[in-house]
């Protein structure tokens, strides 16, 4: 709750209103949403850099491009990462930069915001293009003490630029990581997802995760459904990013045009 | 590659009037204009849908293909179906049917059209019977009726393999679709496939809004920066005109689409004016640069033209007609088989007859060495000089004019005893002028200087087969560019 305070009160109340509207309007879908005290929220409306009480930056390369053989840089400068008209922009730029081809950003609230189970959820406009990899996503708490996928990954939202009509959501753990991840695709039918904004979410519980887009609920994994340990009982961190190439997406193509910018609106974490 | 003419974009224009009218209406109320055209989606089904009695009309003739499209290409097949009981069923026929070597037509509603602006492509199933690559399959040709052909959009080169694949034609800009006939075009050749026939089928052809097509492209002169010099007066054509979408696949469509979908824009309409066809008029002296915007998105490419002083024809000759034997000349008959490039260095490039003022001339560029030739030889032994006019478009450069007579046997084929001689020319370099026409007359017994095929100079005047070019003794380097007009011996 102390957070609510650090970031934008005003907004508690308009989100508020906002949610009643669209839990009536959600009512006969009862199964999308059942969690609904605003624990925090990023509304994303104070221009400049993002709120260093809610979000760290990743710096640099990883090891091994993040594990994932990525191509990007990860900085923190406004041309990559930046609140403007009341929405953050991560933007992914072709460009030399110490040793790599592309620059990008990603932030978390490793250490600063971490909590076990709630629903999250993010307003987002995508990219598109051959080799862009955004994702809205969770990491265990215990990263740093066990080693991935032993903490446990919740991907909310993942989405290739070169399949611009479907996201993907997934865990990993000890087991069934990488390739061998639980995930579900889901098609956004006769429109694409950078067209406009759509909300990504998890609802996430004791033995759940249920994941949807919109209005729509379309997976739910269970301890059932991995083929290993579940380790969802824990606290988790956010993190937001826009991957360049990889093992995943592939290396950008002649046809992939840059800049691009992942747009999100807010984030939001209900208990 | 065989060149086919499909010969459609000559029948474009027409009903400017009507298109003014109609706009204008459009503007006016565009609500009521939107409800008075059938929206319908569906071309073909299981039969074709809403076209109409006399809907299928095969290309004509054109002076590549005098036969035009084999007639019967197209026909139902109750056979073969992606889905229901029958599809379109396209025969093309090998390179050498007499009754036409290629399939291609347009399928036209036999009625005022269609308001396709609801819809964002034209879409179908096809197959063929072994893989294949289909020309062109697209929408927006109506051989001049109503829209007139100003719509047409082209795929190119669609791969067709021996399983039903759903293909997407993106429509470029669907809000100028208020009352189309032109419900599919296609041609197909043989050229592919070493010249044997093959059938294709399309099924369930239909116009959709897919809701995935996304992130328009739209491009001019194929998306370059093109620079093109021209005199007062005369046009230019915008061209390489292409729209390209993120498909829902993730992969991006082009399509050709015709210049209407374009709203183009001179940079100084003082200097260079554009027109709705993408027709550039160069009115004065400067530069102004072309660009276009297709549905508020701007085009990549542009054409910026430099206009210079208007086009002047050489003098006209006023020798009568029995005086001359003329080579090439507006003023006299045409030589029979004259052909401007008989052959060329390989540094030569863009041998035309451009008209200006209805007078033609010749045109080179970056000429290394170039042979114009024509039909049997010319006996020029009654005459004495040979008139030319010659306009530099370059620096000046050493250009020699050269004879080649081919000997008794009327054959080039060498010198010595087949009796083949050559001499050449030099035009001095300050006889030329930049810009303009410099008429040159050369005692026929001047051309005594070596030749680039080997001749030693002062031919024989009994045989004349070719006349040939030579731009700064062959060397390409610094191929001269040149205008010629008036040939002839008198």
């Amino acid at each position: 709750m102390k957070l609510i305070h650090k970031f934008n009160i005003q907004k508690i109340f308009s989100a508020s209103i906002l949610f009643l509207l669209l839990s009536c309007s959600t009512d006969e879908k009862q199964t999308v949403t059942i969690l609904k005290k605003l624990v925090i929220q990023d509304e994303f409306d104070v221009a400049g850099a993002p709120n260093t009480a809610l979000w760290n930056y990743s710096i640099g390369t990883g090891t091994n491009g993040w594990g994932n053989n990525e191509l990007q840089y990860y900085t923190d400068r406004s041309q990559n990462i930046k609140i403007e008209n009341g929405v953050l922009k991560i933007t992914a730029i072709k460009e030399s930069f110490l040793g790599s081809g592309y620059t990008s950003a990603r932030i978390l609230t490793k250490g600063k915001f971490e909590q076990k189970y709630g629903r999250y959820e993010a307003r987002i406009k995508l990219p598109v293009g051959k080799g862009l990899w955004p994702a809205f996503w969770m990491l265990g708490a215990n990263s740093d003490t066990v080693v991935w996928p032993q903490c446990g990954e919740i991907d909310i939202m993942e989405y290739l630029g070169s399949k611009p009509t479907s996201i993907f959501g997934t865990v990993h753990g000890p087991g069934y990581s990488g390739g061998g991840a639980i995930s579900k695709v889901f098609e956004l039918p006769n429109d694409r997802f950078d067209n406009d904004f759509h909300v990504f979410g998890i609802e996430w519980g004791e033995n759940y995760v249920n994941y949807y887009v919109d209005d729509v609920l379309y997976n739910q994994i269970t301890p059932k459904d991995v083929p290993g340990p579940w380790v969802f009982n824990q606290p988790f961190y956010i993190l937001l990013n826009v991957a360049v190439g990889g093992s995943f997406p592939g290396s950008p193509n002649a046809e992939t045009v840059f800049p691009q910018t992942m747009i999100v609106d807010y984030v939001r974490v209900y208990q | 590659m065989k060149n086919i003419n499909f010969n459609f974009l000559k029948k474009v224009i027409l009903t400017v009037t009507i298109f003014i009218a109609f706009s204008c209406e459009r503007e006016l109320s565009a609500d009521a204009t939107l409800s008075k055209y059938p929206n319908t989606a569906e071309v073909f089904t299981d039969f074709p849908v809403g076209m109409g009695t006399s809907f299928y009309f095969p290309y004509a003739g054109g002076p590549d293909n005098p036969v035009g499209s084999k007639l019967n290409a197209w026909t139902v097949d109750q056979t073969e179906s992606y889905k229901g009981t029958a599809s379109m069923r396209f025969d093309v026929p090998t390179d050498t049917d007499p009754t036409g070597n290629y399939a291609g037509g347009i399928f036209r509603v036999d009625g005022p059209g269609r308001d396709l602006t609801g819809y964002d492509a034209l879409t179908f199933w096809a197959k063929a019977s072994q893989g294949v690559t289909i020309s062109e399959i697209g929408f927006g040709e109506d051989f001049n009726t109503f829209s007139g052909n100003k719509y047409i959009t082209t795929m190119k080169n669609i791969s067709l393999g021996t399983n039903w694949t759903k293909y997407i034609i993106p429509i470029p800009d669907a809000s100028k679709l208020l009352q189309e006939r032109g419900m599919l075009r296609y041609a197909a050749n043989s050229a592919g496939t070493n010249g044997r026939g093959y059938i294709f089928w399309i099924d369930e052809l239909k116009f959709e809004k897919l809701g995935t097509i996304a992130r328009p492209q739209p491009k001019i002169m194929n998306g370059l920066a093109a620079v093109q010099q021209g005199s007062i007066d005369s046009k230019i054509n915008v061209i390489g005109l292409s729209q390209t979408f993120n498909m829902g696949t993730g992969f991006n469509q082009t399509v050709s689409t015709a210049p209407y979908y374009f709203n183009f824009v001179s940079s100084d309409p003082s200097v260079a004016t554009v027109n709705e066809k993408g027709v550039v008029s160069l009115l004065k002296i400067g530069i102004a640069t072309i660009t276009a915007s297709l549905n508020n998105v701007v085009a990549t490419g542009s054409l910026k033209v430099t206009v210079g002083a208007a086009f002047v024809n050489a003098t006209n000759p006023t020798l009568p007609q029995a005086n001359v034997i003329s080579v090439f000349s507006d003023a006299y008959p045409t030589l029979a088989g004259f052909n401007p490039g008989f052959f060329a260095g390989a540094n030569t490039t863009n041998i035309t007859i451009p008209v200006y003022a209805n007078n033609n001339h010749l045109s080179y560029n970056t000429v290394d060495f170039v042979g114009l030739g024509w039909t049997g030889t010319i006996n020029a032994s009654s005459k004495t000089m040979i008139h030319l006019d010659v306009q530099l478009k370059s620096v000046v450069s050493n250009l020699r004019v050269e004879l080649k007579d081919f000997g008794p046997d009327n054959l080039d084929n060498g010198f010595g005893a087949n009796g083949d001689t050559a001499g050449g020319f030099i035009i001095a370099p300050n006889q030329l002028i930049k810009d303009s026409w410099v008429s040159l007359n050369i005692p026929l017994n001047a051309f005594t200087s070596p030749t680039g095929g080997g001749g030693s100079g002062n031919p024989n005047k009994n045989n004349i087969g070719f006349i040939i070019f030579v731009s700064n003794n062959g060397a390409p380097a610094n191929g001269t560019s040149f205008l010629v007009d008036n040939i002839y011996f008198y």
